[in-house]
């Protein structure tokens, strides 16, 4: 459906994107997932053809966009992060707007309604733009994009600035959609990318650093080596005996957080599973442990993992870019 | 194309920017058409449309600032980019807008004709010749704003830009008079909007003068979708 090669975008000195490839099947839902700033809406806005890439191309069902730049963008449905949103027109006239824009050939009053349906915003039809909530708005950047059920649907962080309730509507949207469509979303929210995304694509000051299944990303990712304890005795002989089970490489006190208890953290060998150790150790000694919880990995530390994973693989031309980027 | 000049002839009456225009066309118009024909007793409308240049000069920044500043600010330039639409029929839809309400205005001489000739019976071919340099010289200046408007996101700057232009159009046949320099005169000459225009009033009908015109037109009308296309390559 899609297939993205060698995508490199510089901005002056700044290089955006850098040398990103990835191809995307039919009916599939992939995820971009990155912090804020690392090349998403790049790579986006170059897929769309709105900016050019410096190197690299862009084939949507076999046509470069250089090429055939009409006949791409006919393909595409695209949501940009901020919906591009004529505040003083009403909902009707704007999605008219865009169908003749589009120059889609249905009947328009019913597949405009269709949409509408679909979103969600049929009651919004008369309303102007300017006085819908955040999150109508946004539904109206989605019907825009789905007018004429393009194949490939691009949707540049659908869900920010929603709140929780609408965010669910828009997931539970997208899944639906996702039925009919090849889509690619992008997030900074690694949950969000979980719940909707058959297949992950991780970017990180615009290089590619992980193309995965869903699955197999957060297991890597959640297959973490660090537990932290929770336990009710005294310290000075709790550290020895949890440094005494076999396992665990590294074990440090973290003082007190509960009141009567200390906090400890611990780092396992890989492979290993010392919970159920620690258990029958402490009821030996009779001190109840209060608490166990592998340590969660925040999207940075994911983000930490993953691109250091990748730099250090890489050599000189990623310190050129990170001197470029300090300037 | 016909799809992006409905969108920007309904925002122009959506906000004040279209009222105000034709308020302050038909006003100005109306004051010079007093002035110098009624007042007079005359049916020539000479004094009008000799008016009129520097009025069209004027008022045409205020028709063209939003054209493509309003879009670059609000990022719906996103929507029309990534729509199956050439750069150039979105350059010459927005063009058409604007063409079509300084049309709207300008076509209130056409009733100023018509008061005249129930008094008496006007030159028709003069004032048609006169609407055609008027109408010229609107769509030369329309393409300019738009160039203008095109390459920046605030429209303060956009009609700044637009009303420096027009001191610059009106400043250079003021100057030229001071250049010794010959080449520098012909070279003011050549690009005199005065000149081109004070023939058609004077009631001579040259193509080369309508031809500049519509050069300009297209010339400026060029440079935007450049403009358009330059951004993505940024």
């Amino acid at each position: 459906m899609i297939e993205v090669k060698n995508l490199t975008k510089h901005y002056g000195r700044k290089t955006a994107v850098n040398n990103i490839s990835f191809s995307v099947k039919d009916g599939e839902i992939l995820g971009f997932l990155g912090p804020n700033g690392a090349g998403k809406s790049t790579t986006m806005n170059i897929i769309t053809g709105y900016l050019s890439s410096s190197d690299g191309t862009v084939t949507v069902d076999g046509k470069e966009i250089l090429e055939d730049p009409k006949g791409v963008k006919s393909r595409i449905g695209y949501l940009p992060e901020q919906p591009p949103l004529y505040f003083e027109m009403t909902v009707k006239e704007y999605l008219s707007f865009i169908y003749d824009l589009k120059k889609i050939k249905r009947d328009k009053w019913a597949h405009i309604g269709e949409v509408c349906g679909l979103v969600g915003v049929e009651e919004m039809l008369g309303r102007r733009i300017k006085n819908l909530s955040k999150g109508y708005r946004q539904r109206v950047g989605l019907a825009q994009a789905l007018l004429g059920y393009p194949k490939l649907l691009i949707l540049d962080e659908p869900t920010v600035g929603l709140d929780p309730k609408q965010i669910i509507e828009i997931r539970d949207l997208i899944r639906g959609l996702g039925e009919k469509h090849t889509i690619i979303l992008s997030s900074h929210i690694l949950s969000e990318v979980k719940a909707i995304c058959d297949r992950v694509i991780v970017i990180s000051d615009g290089i590619l650093v992980a193309d995965d299944t869903t699955d197999a990303l957060s297991q890597s990712l959640s297959a973490t080596r660090q537990l932290r304890l929770r336990i009710d005795g005294p310290e000075a002989q709790v550290l020895p005996l949890l440094r005494g089970i076999s396992g665990v490489e590294k074990a440090e006190p973290l003082g007190e957080v509960e009141k009567g208890s200390r906090d400890y953290m611990l780092d396992v060998a890989e492979g290993a599973d010392v919970r159920r150790a620690i258990f029958r150790q402490l009821g030996k000694k009779d001190w109840p442990l209060i608490g166990l919880e592998p340590s969660q990995l925040s999207l940075e530390d994911v983000f930490l993992q993953l691109t250091q994973k990748e730099k250090a693989g890489e050599s000189a031309g990623d310190t050129q870019k990170e001197e470029a980027k300090a300037e | 194309m016909m799809a992006v000049t409905r969108r920007e002839l309904s925002a122009y009456f959506h906000s004040p920017v279209g009222y105000i225009f034709l308020a302050a066309f038909y006003a100005l118009a109306g004051v010079y058409f007093f002035l110098g024909a009624l007042l007079q007793n005359s049916a020539d409308l000479y004094q009008v449309f000799a008016s009129m240049f520097s009025i069209t000069l004027f008022l045409v920044p205020i028709l063209t600032m939003r054209l493509m500043s309003e879009e670059l600010r609000h990022k719906t330039d996103q929507a029309l980019l990534t729509a199956p639409v050439s750069l150039t029929s979105l350059a010459l839809g927005k063009f058409l807008s604007a063409a079509i309400v300084f049309t709207a205005g300008l076509s209130v001489t056409l009733v100023y004709g018509g008061v005249c000739s129930i008094y008496s019976s006007p030159d028709w071919r003069l004032i048609l010749g006169n609407f055609i340099a008027l109408l010229l010289l609107g769509l030369a200046l329309i393409a300019i704003g738009l160039f203008i408007s095109s390459l920046t996101e605030s429209q303060v700057i956009a009609a700044t830009g637009g009303f420096a232009t027009a001191i610059l159009l009106l400043l250079i046949d003021a100057m030229r008079s001071i250049f010794q320099n010959p080449y520098l005169v012909r070279l003011v000459t050549a690009i005199s909007f005065y000149d081109r225009y004070s023939a058609f009033t004077a009631g001579i009908f040259d193509f080369s003068n309508a031809f500049f015109f519509l050069s300009v037109c297209g010339a400026f009308l060029f440079l935007t979708i450049r403009v358009f296309d330059k951004r993505r390559w940024g």
